[in-house]
């Protein structure tokens, strides 16, 4: 089968904008199709076929009430993307301290002469 | 007195769009020393890279239409990024491309464009660093990597959702 580069993994599966918003939207509750259609501004299927990426790749869990389907975010599926974003802010920081170093350095007295 | 590394690790990524990033970082200095230290060839080799780094070329040709190239060599490996100046109001703002030269060449016109704008308030400088990338295709090419999408969900609201379900 054909992989499909857009729901292989985490990653990929939130490189897609509207999927961002979805997981905002559910943000730290659990929500219903019906809601999350209400706060993002999508239709019902497109909200649906992006909740079915969403769940394949373990970023949202389900669980089923009688009627209703509540939507909710997988935290630890969300942890390597978390992490990364702190690793490239961390190559950033080191980058930033060393200018930071030297800004000290062109400003401070001769100390040694 | 002077005092080294109080402001270490205190840089700040947020996500403004799809294809942007802003970088801000406060440093205790004027802001023509800081648009030095990002202009001047002798000063952008004391910090930009690694502490290990050594330095091949490092190359800036300070004019609007003007081209800069860095090369460093780290590991045994060599790091290349090279653009245009586009805009140069220093010492509070200048614009400039940037493109790494470990992948394919979109051409300059794809490249990614960097913003800095130095703020400077009773001698603290901030530096906002805004870098857009420029075409579908080049943003795509680095999501292709399986890294940059991370970085395009909103840092703030990842980490709220991490903490609370993890």
């Amino acid at each position: 089968m054909a992989r499909t580069p857009t729901t292989t993994d985490a990653f990929s599966a939130v490189a897609e904008a509207s999927r961002r918003d979805l997981l905002d939207a559910i943000g730290t509750g659990e929500v219903t199709v019906g809601e999350l259609v209400d706060r993002v501004g999508l239709s019902q299927p497109q909200v649906s076929k992006h909740l079915g990426v969403l769940r394949a790749v373990g970023l949202v869990l389900v669980r089923v009430d009688g009627r209703h389907h509540w939507y909710r975010v997988n935290g630890p599926e969300l942890q390597p993307i978390h992490d990364w974003v702190r690793h490239f802010e961390r190559t950033w920081n080191t980058r930033l301290d060393r200018l930071d170093d030297l800004l000290a350095e062109l400003q401070a007295p001769e100390e040694r002469p | 007195m002077t005092s080294i590394g109080n402001r270490h690790g205190s840089a700040v990524i947020t996500l403004p769009s799809d294809t942007d990033y802003l970088v801000t970082r406060a440093f205790d200095a004027p802001a023509k020393l800081v648009f030095d230290a990002l202009t001047t060839p002798e000063l952008v080799q004391r910090w930009w890279g690694f502490e290990t780094s050594e330095w091949l070329v490092c190359e800036i040709d300070l004019r609007v239409g003007g081209q800069w190239r860095y090369v460093i060599r780290e590991r045994d490996m060599e790091v290349g990024f090279h653009g245009e100046y586009r805009e140069l109001n220093g010492p509070h703002r200048m614009v400039w491309t940037e493109m790494y030269e470990g992948v394919p060449d979109p051409g300059p016109e794809n490249y990614p464009v960097c913003t800095a704008t130095l703020d400077e308030v009773d001698g603290v400088t901030t530096m906002t660093l805004h870098v857009r990338h420029t075409s579908k295709e080049e943003r795509d090419a680095v999501l292709a990597t399986g890294m940059e999408s991370g970085m395009q969900v909103s840092y703030d609201r990842l980490e709220d959702l991490v903490q609370q379900a993890a």
